[in-house]
């Protein structure tokens, strides 16, 4: 008798993980382990400290900055409901003039260096980062897409053993802690699954807004691993890797971490 | 002087007359506390907003000292009641000389 109620607890045990197991690829939680008081926050635009910038991006867009004298905006369209709903969630996308992939990031600094004429910058400039929000932002409430060009599909593969190399002296990989170990703490600390959704995103521990590249940075020297040049391919192949990861997970940019 | 703040300021979409309603403020801010130090050692001086000031028409209906240890891009929520119509005028004041007023209209029912 014991062993047999044994029996159907454990099976009932196995339903519940199939059903948990069934729902995992298309219901990724893009900002899990989230306290509900920054869940809140993000939810709601008049506090998710990350609109301040989505605010100056949005402005930045109609603006003429430099000698250029061309808006994003003349070229581009609007930001909502244009086409440029979604190209947040297409990037890093392969540039053909180029030759290499380009995540929207280094797509916003090229076309403000070839077409606006301005000086060129790094992924942490306020305005930069500002036009990214502005356009992730627009983004809201998209699907992320698998990215399908075939032209990227060596970088994904890449990124794919980026992710489970180990480096630095701690001799850990990204898969040790964000897959293996997601939803469970690190110290205090809930461990998220890493997905590149909301970014660029507002952290407290930054108190600004800050890029996906300055959070793998972060990663990187967490592990004391010396983290990768700025705005090396390394970079894009793992954010590429990241979003194919991410695939069927709603934008809700800008985020807001701990 | 340097650029304006970059404000947010929500209010409820109708508001009305003898009835409580929130003032929401975000202002972008780095908030600088004049205990921190940069990379080579030398002390950063204090950048903060001190004060928050609402008006309605000349009376003054909030007054927030701001101190050290708020947080950058600090974010204020602000209960009012409103006797009559009008505009609010948001006053804000900081170190080095900050100074910066915006107005927003209040849509009553």
């Amino acid at each position: 008798m014991k062993v047999l109620r044994q029996g159907a607890r454990l099976a009932r045990r196995l339903a519940v993980l199939a059903a948990v197991v069934a729902l995992a690829p298309g219901a990724v939680a893009a900002s899990d382990g989230l306290s509900p008081a920054l869940r809140a926050m993000q939810a709601d635009d008049s506090q998710n400290p990350g609109m301040l910038w989505v605010q100056q991006g949005q402005a930045l867009w109609s603006a003429t900055p430099g000698p250029g004298g061309r808006s994003c905006l003349a070229c581009h369209g609007p930001l909502d409901g244009g086409a440029m709903r979604g190209a947040s969630l297409r990037h890093p996308a392969w540039d053909a003039a180029q030759g290499r992939a380009l995540t929207l990031s280094q797509r916003i600094r090229s076309c403000r260096s070839r077409h606006q004429g301005l000086a060129s910058t790094g992924a942490d400039d306020d305005a930069v980062l500002a036009l990214e929000a502005a356009l992730a932002r627009a983004s809201r409430g998209l699907v992320q897409p698998a990215p399908d060009d075939p032209r990227l599909q060596p970088l994904v593969v890449q990124g794919r053993a980026w992710w489970q190399q180990r480096m630095g002296q701690l001799d850990l990989a990204c898969v040790h802690c964000h897959d293996q170990r997601a939803g469970q703490r690190l110290g205090g600390t809930p461990i998220p699954r890493g997905d590149p959704m909301g970014y660029p995103v507002y952290r407290l521990e930054w108190q600004a807004l800050g890029s996906l590249q300055r959070r793998l940075r972060g990663c990187m020297v967490g592990v004391r691993a010396e983290p990768f040049a700025p705005d090396a391919p390394e970079w894009t192949a793992l954010e590429l890797f990241l979003k194919a990861r991410a695939a069927g997970a709603v934008e809700h940019a800008p985020g807001v971490r701990p | 002087m340097r650029t304006p703040l970059r404000t947010r300021v929500t209010l409820p979409p109708r508001v009305r007359r003898g009835e409580p309603f929130e003032l929401r403020v975000l202002v972008a801010h780095p908030m600088e506390t004049g205990h921190r130090r940069d990379a080579e050692g030398r002390m950063l001086p204090r950048e903060i907003l001190t004060r928050l000031e609402v008006f309605q028409g000349t009376r003054l209906l909030v007054q927030a000292d701001l101190q050290p240890a708020v947080a950058a891009n600090p974010f204020l929520q602000l209960p009012l009641v409103l006797g009559e119509a009008g505009p609010l005028r948001l006053v804000w004041q900081g170190d080095g000389g900050l100074r910066h007023e915006e107005t927003h209209e209040v849509a009553f029912e």
